[in-house]
């Protein structure tokens, strides 16, 4: 019984699952209380992770599983930015006739398998959770069927992710014949580092997980998939799948195949630097913000993962408070998306944001901090991102991936710099709806401050994340 | 001293912002203009007090504040030596003078502008008092946004070109910077500045960083052949625009060059020295040059100021009591010279909508207030004794003939061009015959402009004539400064002859 204590939030959100899903399926037009219900439960659940011991690990179920400071805090991670994709993505889905009961539940599974990956101490548990979450995001891409562009980045992301889950199965099959176990407590005791199958299961993981969080080269479906899917769905996408899959990413790396660091290492800073000159090059060029969005995402997934690449506890930490910051930035980002509305139609072009500092002056100053931000220029909290990053891997006097890492985020400055061109210099054209919804101009403003106001209180998101110590 | 008066001299013109977006939405633009106005001014007297506070009698850093902000990284630390607080001085004296010029030139968005103009003033103070490597890089990056804003909203045609070339050149620079200032972390376990100073850096590594900073500091200086945005954003700029750039951001990078370039690496600074000579004096005779050829009037002065740049950068790096001295009353005069010369050029655009040197001629007949005012700038740009222009540029010329009789020569060569380019700008300008005819109908100076003007001849003149209370002031910090360098150097040297 200790070790179903344990996974009490799991078990309470599968619960909810099905209660929603039995809830949704008897009682008609029931979306909207099946939407409430589920921002509900993502909340309760949050609660209920801080019922877990903070500070001691616990490994149940044959050490299969594991519960320590790292997996609750990406758990909270995950869970409040799930309630913050429901509740801002209300409006939108009613809009686009797709506000319907299988939305949320679908989300609420994903979230469920996240959970799984984040917690997984084994490559069969571990898989289990990435597929659970996988094909949950394979629906909700496609989840506005009747257009065509949405059925397409569904089937793309399908048949494409599928490879990637294949090639991940067969590393993982390959470390199970080269160490004989799937445990990655076990794997680190009983491995050989000498051994190439070894080092060839690595790669194929690591590919897949690179897949997973659209790191350069195997970045191809993130574009048209963020483009295609409803506008709730890429954020979705472009956020919560990558803190699950970086939480993975830390685990697989640094518990079981520390010892091979010099084996995985350059595979990884060839990522990151692949990620991230590629992010800033290729998204000068979008006019759709959607597609933007992906493109600055790879160039964000580059930098968490030239945190990764370090093999420092230091590393780790700056890769996690990269990626808060960055869910906090593009939750405004994203809330700014769901503002440029008129006449109950959405605009996704980025012309569509011309002059629209005229019209709108806080919209668009919001979007100014948050873009600067993005492009991490100080004072702003994305500054202190890229600053915690490069500070441990100078620390490691990694200098070239410091120097072209910076260099990039001054070819990136240019495209978030036009479009705060745009919104700034341009013409204004008509105006935008401003009947928003509460949840949505209150997680703009909120995301905003958090922004903004974050020098005044630099050290809290470190101290906190200080205490993930992993090696 | 328990009172933050360097923390509220930062945090007032934010406060002014704050106030000015409640206005945002009302056009009620005499509101605004008096807010931001009051709250620049009581600014000014606040720094004016500081001064009278300040004691120059001692070279150590003053009104120290310190708060703990990233923990076991950085911490806030803020404070003044002798050389800081003239710059504070000039950024708190530049700005009232820009929202008053505001008046005449913005018409769009004024609310928006004077909020730009407020938080600019408070990140360029930051710059001058911080203490700590990372906040004065945190302030000197973060002057980017709205300057980029305000050449992109309120500047003339090619503004976005501008705005673009002026934010990716100084951003490019400061990255390496940034790297430079992390590696010195993880060298000597400290960003704070007071702490380096002591602690000195790794000899191996001074040269490298020595050149990141460089390549921050010559960009915003800005150095040839870096100096390629400074035309480009002057001419686009609105004219208060161009007055902060020319008086204050500039100054940003000198103030730099002496505070770490050759506070941090003595060793390095003494290895680049040629290299900086160098790459001044092209500045000053190759920018004097394009000047001469200039029909733009901003670009004109733009270009001046590169050359006015090449001589600061000279003087700092002749590392003589003189030439360092001689760089920062070269910077300050420089501040009031420029702000007032592009305040001149406003003047006319406001009226003729032309920056070009051809559409004027015979203005003495017309507006010979302005002409006079106009011809004591004029001079004050070229270093005729008796302004503040001329005491800068004679200490930096006698801090060059001490180091290098050859630099000096030839850097005097510059003052010669500098003539002749002004004073042929003014000939063109303001002498000559009356061809435009739409000149007859252009006003003399109404008195805000004049307001502005006299209140920058003024000090020009007075320091001109007595420049004893900026030298009073900076002498003991400058001679610290030289006392610490050579000392360094020293050591360095007899550590390398005792390994080798």
């Amino acid at each position: 019984m200790d070790n179903l204590n344990y996974v009490f939030p799991e078990i309470f959100i599968a619960l909810a699952i099905m209660f929603l899903l039995v809830f949704g399926v008897f009682k008609k037009n029931s979306a909207k209380i099946v939407h409430n219900l589920s921002i509900f439960f993502l909340f309760i659940t949050a609660v209920l992770i801080f019922d877990n011991p903070f500070d001691t690990v616990v490994k149940p179920f044959n050490e299969s599983y594991i519960i320590d400071y790292l997996s609750s805090f990406m758990k909270i991670l995950t869970l409040l930015g799930g309630v913050f994709v429901l509740s801002i993505s209300s409006q939108y889905l009613k809009i686009a006739k797709i506000f319907q009961i299988e939305y949320p539940i679908l989300i609420l599974s994903s979230i469920l398998g996240m959970m799984v990956m984040i917690s997984s101490n084994d490559l069969i548990v571990f898989y289990l959770g990435l597929e659970l979450q996988s094909l949950a995001l394979y629906v909700l891409a496609s989840f506005n069927r009747d257009q065509l562009k949405s059925s397409e980045a569904g089937l793309k992301y399908f048949v494409l992710s599928a490879l990637s889950s294949g090639l991940l199965l067969y590393g993982c099959s390959l470390i199970y014949g080269f160490s004989a176990s799937t445990n990655f407590n076990i794997i680190a005791e009983t491995m050989n580092t000498n051994q190439l199958g070894l080092t060839f299961g690595i790669v194929f993981i690591l590919v897949g997980l690179a897949f997973k969080i659209s790191a350069v080269p195997f970045h191809m479906w993130a574009p048209d998939v963020y483009e295609g899917s409803p506008t709730s769905v890429t954020m979705f996408f472009a956020l919560i799948p990558k803190v699950a899959a970086l939480t993975v990413f830390i685990r697989f790396l640094y518990v079981p195949f520390l010892n091979m660091i010099d084996d995985w290492q350059p595979i990884l800073i060839f990522l990151s630097l692949a990620s991230m000159i590629f992010g800033a090059i290729a998204a000068i060029g979008q006019t759709n913000l959607k597609r933007l969005v992906a493109y600055s995402s790879i160039g964000h997934v580059g930098y968490i993962l030239a945190g990764l690449s370090i093999g420092t506890n230091e590393g780790i930490q700056s890769s996690i408070a990269y990626i808060s910051i960055y869910l906090v930035m593009n939750f405004g980002l994203f809330s700014c998306l769901f503002m440029l509305k008129r006449n109950n139609q959405y605009f996704e072009s980025i012309y569509d944001l011309s002059g629209i500092s005229k019209n709108h002056p806080l919209l668009s100053l919001s979007l100014l901090v948050i873009l600067f931000s993005l492009a991490g220029i100080p004072p702003v909290a994305g500054f202190f991102a890229k600053l915690y990053i490069f500070k441990s891997i100078i620390e490691q006097s990694m200098y070239f991936l410091a120097i072209v890492g910076l260099l990039s985020t001054v070819i990136a400055a240019f495209y978030y710099l036009r479009i705060i061109k745009i919104i700034y210099f341009d013409k204004a054209k008509e105006k935008y709806d401003t009947d928003h919804s509460l949840w949505l101009k209150s997680s703009l403003a909120l995301s905003t401050l958090l922004i903004f106001l974050y020098f005044i209180f630099p050290s809290k998101l470190v101290e906190i994340v200080s205490r993930i110590n992993i090696i | 001293m328990n009172f933050p008066i360097l923390s509220s001299l930062i945090l007032l013109p934010l406060i002014g912002a704050l106030f000015l977006l409640f206005f945002k939405n009302q056009d009620n633009s005499s509101t605004v203009k008096y807010v931001s106005i009051f709250t620049s001014f009581v600014n000014f007297f606040i720094s004016i007090y500081l001064w009278f506070l300040f004691d120059s009698s001692v070279s150590n850093f003053q009104f120290i504040e310190e708060k703990d902000w990233l923990i076991g990284f950085v911490n806030f630390k803020l404070g003044i030596d002798g050389i800081s607080i003239l710059f504070i001085l000039l950024t708190t004296f530049i700005t009232p003078l820009c929202i008053i010029s505001v008046n005449n030139t913005v018409k769009v968005r004024l609310c928006d502008f004077l909020i730009a103009i407020l938080v600019m003033e408070s990140l360029m103070i930051g710059v001058f008092c911080s203490l700590d490597l990372i906040i004065f890089y945190l302030f000197f990056e973060a002057g980017l946004i709205p300057m980029f804003l305000i050449i992109g909203i309120w500047g003339g045609a090619r503004r976005v070109y501008s705005s673009f070339k002026f934010f990716l050149y100084t951003l490019l620079g400061s990255v390496l910077m940034l790297i430079a200032i992390i590696s010195i972390f993880w060298l000597s376990g400290t960003t704070d500045l007071i702490k380096l100073y002591e602690l000195g850096i790794d000899i191996k590594y001074q040269n490298l960083l020595w050149l990141a900073f460089f390549s921050s500091f010559a960009v915003k200086t800005p150095m040839w052949p870096v100096h390629t945005w400074l035309p480009d954003a002057h001419v686009e700029a609105p004219t208060a625009g161009s007055v902060l750039l020319a008086a204050i951001l500039l100054k940003m990078a000198g103030y730099g060059f002496i505070r770490f370039s050759l506070g941090l690496f003595p060793v390095a600074s003494d290895l680049f020295t040629p290299l900086v000579y160098t790459l001044s004096l092209i500045a000053i005779i190759y920018a004097s040059l394009v000047a001469l050829m200039q029909e733009d009037m901003k670009k004109l002065i733009a270009y001046s100021s590169v050359a006015h740049m090449g001589f600061v950068t000279l003087g700092i790096f002749t590392i003589t009591q003189q030439g360092i001295e001689g760089s920062i009353i070269q910077m300050i005069s420089h501040g009031l010279v420029s702000a007032a010369l592009f305040l001149c050029v406003g003047v006319v655009y406001d009226r003729m909508h032309s920056r070009l040197i051809k559409t004027y001629g015979g203005l003495i007949s017309i507006m010979p207030k302005y002409s006079v005012l106009f011809m004591l700038f004029t001079l004050a740009a070229l270093g005729l004794p008796g302004t503040s222009g001329f005491v800068g540029e004679f200490l930096i010329l006698m801090g060059a003939f001490k180091d290098n009789f050859l630099v000096a020569v030839i850097a005097s060569f510059g003052v010669i061009f500098g003539a002749a380019y002004m004073l042929w700008l003014y000939r063109r300008v303001v002498f000559g015959n009356l061809i435009n005819k739409e000149l007859l109908k252009i006003p003399d100076l109404n008195n805000s402009e004049k307001f502005i003007l006299w209140s920058l001849a003024i000090p020009v003149l007075f320091f001109g004539f007595y420049p004893e209370p900026l030298i009073n002031t900076v002498e003991i910090s400058v001679k610290n400064l030289i006392e610490m360098y050579n000392f360094n150097l020293n050591m360095n040297i007899q550590g390398i002859q005792n390994n080798g």
